[in-house]
């Protein structure tokens, strides 16, 4: 047995005497556990399992970067090469939370090179990197392999030139959505001209240009390569050219799909598509038109992901494409292909299980483009595996959601999104109360639900009662009085995140989930009723929750107007901003 | 809790971007729609309704990918389409949008292939002409040109072409192809 471990568990003996196995197919066995869950219950078996388990696992998630400082991790877990990291409140991504509210990665960093020298693979959501980080990264961390960063922030191209440079058996290189500074196009010169081992490129939310003839000769030596998004910069012509070289990609995102092709161009264009075989995920497809969207539909018949929420495309042209992906599972795509298009996805995407609608305009006063509650009820009627859908549209009925409740009952993710805020039910007047309240009734997998429209507490009321599987949930403009919150607080038992923004909800609905928030990852409250001091309140009973209250010109005397509270074995944030007040 | 009567309440219905609570007698937060105060700085209102921060909930990157497609496109204008005359080698391309009207487009064309296009009328199409210019519009079909509106023409042509012969008087009496 290793020493190591028999001095950190002194009951060993009577560990070896309770259990069956002996310490090595312990360790075999709980090596091959992947789910973070299950490490978990593993973990709290007893001491000999939780000793063995946190010796074998080797890829940790932090759901809120502050729940646990990297000191305690590295203790806790000695073999850890790979890190998910997520950091902000997702309110962030939609401005809520002001820069500078934390969340860097560099602290985690420099222990991280102490302690995890073999580190392979950072995954970050919501995080600050700084360009410096990248370049300790990549020059600190000689094995690290996979990069990806979603919604992060504070860096800039010259951060990526850094990962390129030095990341000698770099596998992956995931670049979305990102605050970034977009400062040139060259970091993709940077990878050596001996670097053949990328699978992973996405830098398609980057806007600068890029050398195309780096990157092709980049694609031409990875022959790995799996999986590459390119940005708009990238053309029609220089897409067939990259197809050519990497034709068993599995995943394709183009560049911009509109530019003058000769016949020449477009029949090599439409050969470079049909020598994809094995294309389950497209997207891109930026300005794409029924021009040229006919090339690929030779690549579309294993295409599982159809990302198009970057395509305008109106509805006769989504038609026209959905006719050639028969084994379609997730959909994405921008309100403009309107309900004549959602009705197209109905009657050709029988296997579908996720579509999301994004709106062309979302900021737009008057909203007469767009789908309604037709589109999503043609998708009901045609697709009755659907199990995920965020939609966002202009008008809704109960009626309506009713019935696509009842076509599907095997929702896990229901995020609607009635863009008028406080909106009801157009047809009757009345709130949306009894269609959230046919979503939770109907709908036993619930986990993840966004309600929108005019809300009273009844919509709670029937959240607590029903929704027993509910693990997230988002409100805005919502509910009447104290009550709503808390029957979500008293009757969902699987609650990890509570987001709030506009709501009625005061001190009374905050201090009766004191009991529950301990068992929640978060809780975020902003423009509601909350006072500093309901808040201290719940500071002051609850030791073990960090309670941050963020101080903004908008609130009034003794508000608290936005507060995030969440568990933590960390203590208090030490690197709060000023702005952020801890309880 | 309802504040809507149960006859035809108009009102009720009038969409607007205010908050709940600020025409309905609903007990809610006390503060009215707000310009956003981030990165674009304090505005004040030019229209009417302000913009509330971070509602619809569609994250920074898309919303700025999608201003700057529309910003884009309207920088960029021209509405390149290929022409085509019977016979001719080769094709040529036109920006529709540097065109006022009928005439103009009549003219342009009538000088970049060296022919006349004739009297145009509803009834016979472009008389007294061996040519009749005709366009491809959206759903594939072949139009005579002139017989929409302007701006409906530049919206849904795709290609022109300029028809000779025996063809092109059977387009001018109105019977497609």
């Amino acid at each position: 047995m290793d020493p190591k471990r028999a001095k950190q568990s002194p009951d060993s003996a009577e560990a070896i005497r309770l259990s069956p196995f002996p310490d090595e197919a312990l360790d075999r066995i709980l090596a091959l556990l992947d789910s973070h869950k299950d490490r978990s219950s593993a973990s709290l078996v007893s001491k000999a399992w939780y000793h063995a388990e946190r010796w074998s696992r080797s890829c940790v998630f932090i759901g809120n970067c502050y729940s646990v400082s990297p000191e305690i991790l590295v203790h806790r877990f000695p073999n850890i090469r790979r890190v998910i990291l997520k950091g902000k409140p997702r309110f962030s991504d939609f401005n809520l939370v002001p820069q500078n509210w934390g969340a860097d990665i560099h602290s985690w960093l420099l222990v991280f090179a102490d302690h995890y020298p073999f580190l392979e693979e950072l995954r970050l959501k919501r995080m600050t990197v700084s360009d410096q980080s990248l370049e300790f990264l990549a020059l600190k961390f000689h094995n690290f392999k996979s990069l990806s960063l979603l919604s992060c922030d504070g860096f800039s191209t010259d951060g990526l030139a850094a990962i390129a440079t030095h990341c000698r058996n770099l596998t992956e290189l995931d670049i979305q959505e990102n605050g970034i500074d977009d400062i040139s196009g060259k970091w993709l010169n940077c990878f050596p001209d001996n670097f053949t081992s990328l699978e992973v490129l996405n830098f398609a939310s980057l806007t600068s240009e890029v050398n195309f003839d780096s990157l092709e000769r980049l694609v031409a030596r990875c022959n790995s390569l799996k999986i590459l998004k390119v940005n708009q910069s990238i053309t029609l012509d220089q897409l067939q050219r990259l197809l050519v070289r990497a034709p068993r990609l599995m995943e394709l995102g183009s560049g911009s799909f509109l530019q003058d092709l000769t016949p020449q161009q477009y029949t090599d264009l439409e050969t470079a598509f049909r020598g994809c075989r094995n294309l389950q995920t497209l997207s891109g497809l930026s300005e794409a038109s029924s021009l040229y969207l006919p090339a690929l539909y030779p690549a579309c018949a294993n295409l599982t992901f159809l990302n198009l929420s970057y395509a305008a495309l109106q509805s006769e042209e989504l038609a026209k494409l959905l006719a050639h992906c028969p084994l379609l599972r997730r959909l994405w795509v921008l309100d403009t292909v309107e309900d004549k298009g959602l009705e197209a996805v109905g009657q050709n995407c029988s296997l579908l299980e996720e579509l999301r609608v994004f709106p062309e305009h979302p900021f737009d006063q008057e909203i007469d483009h767009g789908v309604t509650e037709s589109g999503f009820l043609a998708v009901s009627y045609g697709c009755r595996k659907l199990s995920y859908v965020l939609y966002f549209c202009g008008q809704m009925t109960n009626a309506a959601v009713a019935t696509i409740v009842q076509n599907c009952p095997d929702f896990t993710h229901f995020r609607l999104c009635i863009m008028n805020p406080g909106q009801p039910d157009y047809l009757t007047n009345e709130p949306m109360d009894e269609a959230f309240g046919a979503v939770v009734k109907n709908c036993p997998k619930l986990q993840r639900l966004a309600v929108s429209g005019l809300l009273t507490d009844l919509t709670f009321e029937y959240i607590g009662t029903y929704a027993k599987n509910l693990e997230t949930l988002s409100v805005a403009f919502a509910g009447s009085s104290d009550w709503g919150m808390q029957c979500v607080l008293e009757g969902c038992p699987k609650l990890r995140k509570l987001e709030i923004r506009d709501c009625p909800f005061g001190n009374k609905a905050l201090l009766s989930g004191l009991e529950k928030y301990e068992s929640m990852r978060s809780l975020w409250m902003s423009a509601c009723k909350v006072t500093m001091n309901g808040c201290k309140l719940l500071a002051r009973e609850m030791p073990r929750l960090n309670v941050e209250v963020m101080e903004d010109e908008e609130s009034n005397e003794g508000q608290a107007y936005k507060v995030y509270v969440y568990r933590s074995v960390a203590g208090p944030r030490r690197d709060a901003p000023p702005f952020v007040l801890t309880l | 809790m309802r504040s809507f009567e149960n006859d035809l309440n108009l009102e009720a219905t009038e969409l607007r971007l205010g908050l709940p609570g600020s025409s309905h007698k609903r007990p809610l937060s006390d503060h009215e729609a707000r310009q956003d105060g981030g990165e674009e700085g304090r505005k004040t209102a030019s229209s009417p309704k302000a913009q509330i921060v971070g509602w619809p909930p569609v994250r920074s990157y898309r919303k700025n990918s999608l201003q700057h497609k529309k910003a884009d496109h309207e920088a960029a204008s021209g509405i390149y389409v290929k022409v085509s005359m019977d016979g001719a080698p080769y094709l040529r391309k036109i920006d529709l949008k540097v065109y006022k009207g009928y005439p103009e487009l009549l003219r342009a064309l009538e000088n970049m292939f060296k022919f006349t296009a004739g009297e145009y009328s509803e009834r016979e199409g472009y008389k007294g002409s061996d040519y009749a210019p005709a366009y491809e519009d959206k759903d594939g079909d072949l139009m005579l040109v002139g017989d929409v509106p302007w701006e409906m023409f530049i919206a849904s042509c795709m290609k022109l072409r300029i028809m000779k012969g025996s063809e092109a008087i059977g387009l001018g009496c109105g019977l497609q192809m």
